[in-house]
């Protein structure tokens, strides 16, 4: 039986660490800095390439609380999203940068209400990829029935969440329930030719650990992962990419209430892979708030480190000879992203 | 104090303090063995898991707790392990139950 939207919104809870506070604590953990392993790995300063993927967060707005969330989404974040000038903006970005990829996240981005727009207007601009970072559970909205026939039709690339193949830490992630409303949405999904062998609907799952703990190697758990959906629930997908949980926001306030913080923090310096210095994602990705503001990733968005020039800091004042080739800014959250395999928004990078 | 301390593991490596070259190839030894082999990484991680249980080394158990779920595994994976170790080391005692017959029935009439 369906619920209605509102029988699906949870309460989120108010962040308990402000952005100076979440800054603090993690310059003040007893590693390294990241910095610090930069040099002694002998690499240089990190800075920007031209820019291939062009990320928008569009909202904080979700039907979702995950323990685990940096953006600190949840349905109660109603006044932090993206308004249609500020998209406008972006489409003029994007039609004079023609990015491989724009790249749509939020909170649940479907439940901005110019995502369609958004999406239709980026298509027609002949961008080849568009992705949807999807949750899944928001297309079982009542408000969204046809929202995955939408992405079909717009041939978008749904990369969905999903932190395990079992119910227990699914939902000790995501909340209670969200296992079997994904299993559901995926096969809606699937209905559709998303993840099927010789369609053209990509269907990529995404895997953060649910825990204080680095992810698994990426391909030994796409194998595990199609495997263990085909046999217990018939689902196909096309790829599966594994990323690290970031110390920032919900998980930065897990790791400090749980006394995982210091063995994390530990853990990611420990784990330091010069080798997945060069894929990071901030390199070849700009990354604009639902204000407008241009960050060099997602995280540093929500640590609310903007991009270093200046005089180019919002979409409306995008100057290109600006960014290309900018200094990243960085902090020691920057070491989730070269522990181990590596880290991005598209999987491992090492 | 407890005997047991969380950041004695971190310590491991200073066991080669006095006597480095035995140190040194049990730790080559050590990393050889958890290699991807005929076994996987995680297959190794979850036997080790086991065996942590079944040796009861509170090091151990907190190193392939970590080990597991770094490899993917599921928590009824991990519990499924301790439990191969708690068959093993029960069916252990309870096989002997067969020395205890042969012997009885030995001295018996």
């Amino acid at each position: 039986m369906e619920t209605s939207a509102a029988e699906e919104l949870q309460e989120s809870r108010p962040p308990r660490l402000a952005v100076a506070e979440q800054l603090m604590a993690i310059g003040q953990a007893d590693i390294p800095s990241f910095e610090t392993h930069l040099k002694k790995a002998d690499l240089p300063s990190l800075t920007a390439d031209a820019t291939s993927i062009f990320q928008v967060n569009v909202g904080k707005l979700c039907n979702q609380t995950c323990h685990h969330c940096h953006v600190d989404a949840g349905p109660d974040k109603t006044e932090e999203n993206m308004d249609w000038p500020t998209f406008e903006a972006c489409l003029s970005v994007i039609a004079d940068l023609k990015p491989q990829a724009v790249d749509i996240t939020g909170g649940a981005p479907e439940l901005n209400p110019h995502f369609r727009r958004f999406v239709r207007e980026v298509r027609a601009l002949g961008v080849t990829e568009v992705i949807d970072r999807c949750n899944l559970s928001v297309l079982l909205l009542s408000s969204q029935k046809d929202l995955a026939a939408f992405l079909a039709e717009q041939r978008v690339h749904i990369v969905a969440s999903l932190p395990a193949v079992n119910e227990a830490q699914t939902d000790a992630q995501r909340g209670s329930g969200v296992f079997h409303k994904s299993i559901k949405a995926l096969k809606i999904l699937n209905e559709l030719g998303y993840g099927k062998a010789g369609s053209e609907l990509t269907l990529t799952l995404m895997s953060n650990p649910p825990g204080a703990f680095l992810p698994p190697p990426q391909s030994s758990a796409e194998a595990r992962f199609k495997s263990l959906l085909k046999r217990h629930h018939g689902i196909e997908f096309n790829h599966l990419i594994e990323l690290t949980n970031m110390p920032i926001n919900r998980f930065l306030e897990y790791l400090l209430h749980s006394g995982n913080f210091e063995p994390y923090m530990e853990k990611l310096s420990a784990a330091f892979n010069p080798g997945a210095v060069r894929g990071l994602m901030c390199k070849n990705t700009l990354s604009v708030g639902w204000d407008g503001r241009l960050y060099d990733c997602d995280f540093n968005q929500m640590l609310e480190m903007p991009v270093q020039p200046e005089a180019s800091r919002s979409i409306f004042d995008y100057k290109k000879d600006l960014m290309d080739g900018r200094p990243i800014a960085i902090a020691n959250h920057c070491l989730g992203c070269t522990a181990g395999q590596g880290s991005s928004c598209g999987g491992a990078t090492a | 104090m407890p005997y047991y301390q969380d950041g004695d593991l971190a310590k491991f490596g200073n066991i080669g303090k006095d006597a480095p070259e035995l140190a040194k190839a049990f730790f080559d030894y050590y990393g050889k063995v958890f290699e991807e082999g005929a076994l996987t990484v995680r297959e190794k991680a979850l036997i080790a898991l086991a065996v942590a249980h079944a040796v009861q080394c509170p090091y151990c158990i907190d190193a392939y707790t970590t080990a597991t779920l770094e490899q993917g595994c599921a928590r009824e994976e991990l519990m499924e392990a301790v439990h191969v170790a708690a068959a093993i080391r029960g069916g252990a005692s309870l096989v002997h139950g067969v020395q205890m017959m042969n012997h009885a029935d030995k001295i018996s009439m």
